[in-house]
């Protein structure tokens, strides 16, 4: 007879397998010693040349986080971070000159090759721009004059300051306040860099802008500050993907992305986030406490899809403030936990104008002794008229250790609102697994089939190149080495 | 081709095959009748090889080989085919990429390359087609609410495109309406050839009106209590199973 396959092995070879992205890569890094206040701040400041206003900005930012309290509403546990004993800048000491990828260190060129995303074969096949960020820094910028042609900005954040004072100093904190949340506040007074981009009235932006973040450092916390803007009639498709070494310790991770979609205009925001997991008893990890919001003005369409298989916790609304008439607000989300990952994710839609439409489809999937939970509000307010939502959370259970959960808000103030929610959950069982088997095909492959048609509406909303890794992602996060 | 010698298995601990002699040659088709409980269905798992029957006693073997030690993915890629009595869905997976799946992994275990895609959709065709299937059917998720005709359709297109040796023919009548049953009987025999098998399990005899075995066993408490030509199906259906015990 043939080796009886449980459940329990499925889970076992689950937990067996190692995280494949877990190298570090040896760059030499300036360092602040860890500990946070007012000095730390200032130097922050200081370090990227910033203007005056900037540094205020920051300092209100701090004394504003200094009185907040972390929140503990979400379905997680974790231990509190200690802030006093996180580095809050690093920086590549080596500053390669960004006009050719020569230039680039060959420690970093080696470890894009080792993540499958060899920066070349990027340029040469999809015509991305990238905008690298290793340990909070930019190190390379590609495809700078095709975008420079349609007066397109895209880069780092730092160098936006710099450069276009006028435009950050307008948006930044515009939808996404400093004292919106204690981590927001938290990132607002140290953030180390993160990209901008801003794509003019009317314009069109030819290619997809792809970030990568990684973390790299050890102890060394990351604050990354994103802020795009589509001006009236403008459209982009904008994405950021992440993965990060392997660290015993726990990492924190405090993002802000802003993102301010103007009359007519469209922004496609793509994510796939990979940062450590923590190992297989529950050690190490990143925590990832992300803030991501955006403001749909007039006839304005914002659609975010992610794709969440990496961190110990996470903590992440990526929300629309549908603002504008006819506003359009989406939400497409694929969120993987195994071993002992925690994720209490969703969105916000908060309907204010007249005619807005959003749609939530969120997949969970939960492995190991995982906990995963679709978080999600829906508000439609009194005077948004003829609003129309519909919601879609699914769960997915391998074996019988995890825990799937939803808890969907609804607040309408506006009787006229057309809302639909539905809900379902379901389980990979040993008779999926043995039909498959008798065709042929084996258990590892078999969770791959099932899992990719589980997440097949919101892989389909990915960009084709970013689809692809996704697949692989879900695989490697949930495959085990079956013997 | 298949032989099966004094097969005891059970599941948890408890025996329903009792000592199972069968022989299948190649060319040969094979049914067995009984009626509900009598260990059909764990003879047909037990031969494509799901975990949860356990074999005690006796020997399996395909073209010699022991296919106890055998994996059930292993065990297909070696020929062994089950269409299942209850077929399963898998939501967001096409029959069309399943099958594409299985035919790939099939051939990547036996070391040849992938099947090129334009043989794969050719043989799609033509095989949809034997069994009345319409394209806009194969581009649906697999199983995901079919019909029970459509579930057993499908898996007989399965069976066309993975080309067994050893097909197994789990209650596949169940369900199907009389047409349904004509067009699926019609795909087997016309997948018939000298070089393989068919194993049909089956409680009424009228699947056996279309698809003629050379050979009928009646399995009664876990035991082939009786072996006869065609004509074995008939005088069990007028006399019905009490006559065997």
């Amino acid at each position: 007879m043939a080796k009886k396959y449980t459940e329990n092995e499925l889970e076992q070879d689950l937990k067996n397998k190692e995280y494949e992205y877990g190298f570090y890569t040896e760059i030499e890094t300036e360092k602040f010693p860890p500990g946070l206040n007012e000095n730390v701040v200032r130097a922050i400041s200081k370090k990227k040349n910033e203007p005056e206003w900037m540094t205020d900005w920051r300092l209100e930012a701090f004394r504003a986080w200094e009185k907040m309290e972390e929140p503990d509403w979400a379905n997680i546990t974790y231990e509190k971070p200690d802030f006093q004993a996180i580095s809050y800048y690093a920086a590549p000491k080596k500053k390669p000159e960004l006009e050719s990828l020569d230039q680039v260190d060959p420690e970093l060129l080696e470890t894009f090759k080792k993540l499958g995303i060899s920066i070349d074969e990027q340029k040469r096949l999809s015509g991305v721009a990238m905008d690298i960020v290793m340990d909070s820094v930019s190190v390379a910028t590609t495809f700078k004059e095709t975008l420079d042609e349609h007066g397109i900005i895209f880069c780092s954040i730092s160098e936006a300051i710099q450069k276009h004072p006028e435009l950050v100093k307008k948006y930044i904190g515009s939808v996404v306040p400093r004292t919106d949340n204690f981590y927001a506040a938290l990132n607002s007074a140290v953030f180390s860099d993160g990209s901008f981009c801003y794509i003019p009235k009317g314009v069109k932006c030819p290619v997809e802008l792809s970030t990568y973040f990684r973390i790299n450092e050890a102890g060394t916390g990351q604050f990354e500050r994103t802020l795009l803007i589509a001006d009236e009639g403008a459209y982009v498709s904008y994405l950021e993907g992440c993965t990060a070494p392997q660290r015993d310790e726990n990492q924190l991770h405090a993002a802000v992305v802003e993102i301010i979609v103007h009359d007519d205009a469209e922004i496609k925001y793509s994510t796939v986030q990979n940062w450590y997991p923590g190992d297989h008893k529950g050690e190490g990890g990143v925590y990832n406490f992300v803030t991501k919001r955006g403001i749909a003005h007039k006839n304005a369409k914002l659609s975010w899809t992610q794709v969440e298989t990496g961190s110990a916790v996470t903590w992440k609304y990526p929300s629309c403030i549908l603002k504008g008439d006819n506003s359009v607000g989406e939400f497409y989300s694929i969120a993987v936990t195994n071993n002992y990952q925690q994720a209490d994710t969703g969105t916000k839609m908060l309907h204010l104008g007249k005619n807005t439409k959003s749609t939530i489809i969120s997949k969970g999937i939960s492995a190991g002794k995982s906990q995963n939970s679709y978080r999600g509000l829906v508000r439609v307010s009194k005077n948004a008229d003829n609003v129309r939502n519909f919601s879609q959370c699914d769960s997915l259970l391998m074996g019988n250790e995890c825990g799937a959960h939803t808890f969907p808000y609804l607040e309408t103030k506006n009787p006229s609102a057309q809302i639909e929610h539905e809900a379902t959950t379901s389980k990979i069982g040993e008779d999926q697994l043995f039909y498959c088997n008798q065709r042929g095909i084996d258990t590892e492959k078999a969770i791959a089939l099932i899992v990719n048609g589980f997440s097949k509406e919101v892989l389909n909303k990915l960009p084709m190149e970013f689809a692809v890794e996704a697949q692989k992602l879900l695989e490697i996060s949930l495959e085990g080495s079956v013997g | 081709m298949l032989k099966i010698k004094d097969l005891h298995a059970g599941v948890e601990g408890k025996e329903i095959l009792k000592g199972i002699n069968l022989e299948i040659k190649s060319g040969e088709i094979h049914a067995i009748m009984g009626p509900n409980g009598s260990g059909k269905t764990t003879l047909s798992s037990v031969i494509a090889g799901r975990e949860d029957f356990e074999v005690t006693e006796g020997s399996m073997t395909l073209d010699g080989e022991n296919l106890m030690e055998l994996e059930p993915d292993e065990r297909a890629h070696k020929g062994v085919f089950m269409s299942f009595q209850h077929p399963i869905a898998i939501p967001g997976v096409t029959t069309t990429n399943f099958i594409k799946t299985a035919i790939n992994a099939k051939r990547k275990a036996l070391g040849f390359d992938e099947m090129p895609a334009a043989e794969m959709l050719k043989k799609i065709r033509e095989k949809a087609e034997l069994l009345g299937l319409d394209r806009s059917f194969l581009s649906r998720s697999l199983n995901d609410g079919f019909s029970g005709g459509e579930k057993k359709r499908n898996e007989i297109f399965q069976m066309a495109m993975l080309e067994p040796k050893l097909a197994i023919l789990d209650e596949t009548d169940s369900g199907l309406d009389i047409d349904a049953l004509k067009t699926v009987a019609n795909g087997v025999n016309t997948l018939k050839t000298k070089d393989n098998a068919i194993l049909v399990i089956t409680h009424y005899q009228r699947l056996l009106d279309y698809i003629i075995p050379d050979y009928v066993h009646v399995l009664s408490d876990g035991k082939i209590v009786k072996t006869g030509g065609k004509e074995l199906a008939l005088e069990l259906e007028e006399k019905g199973y009490e006559w065997i015990k």
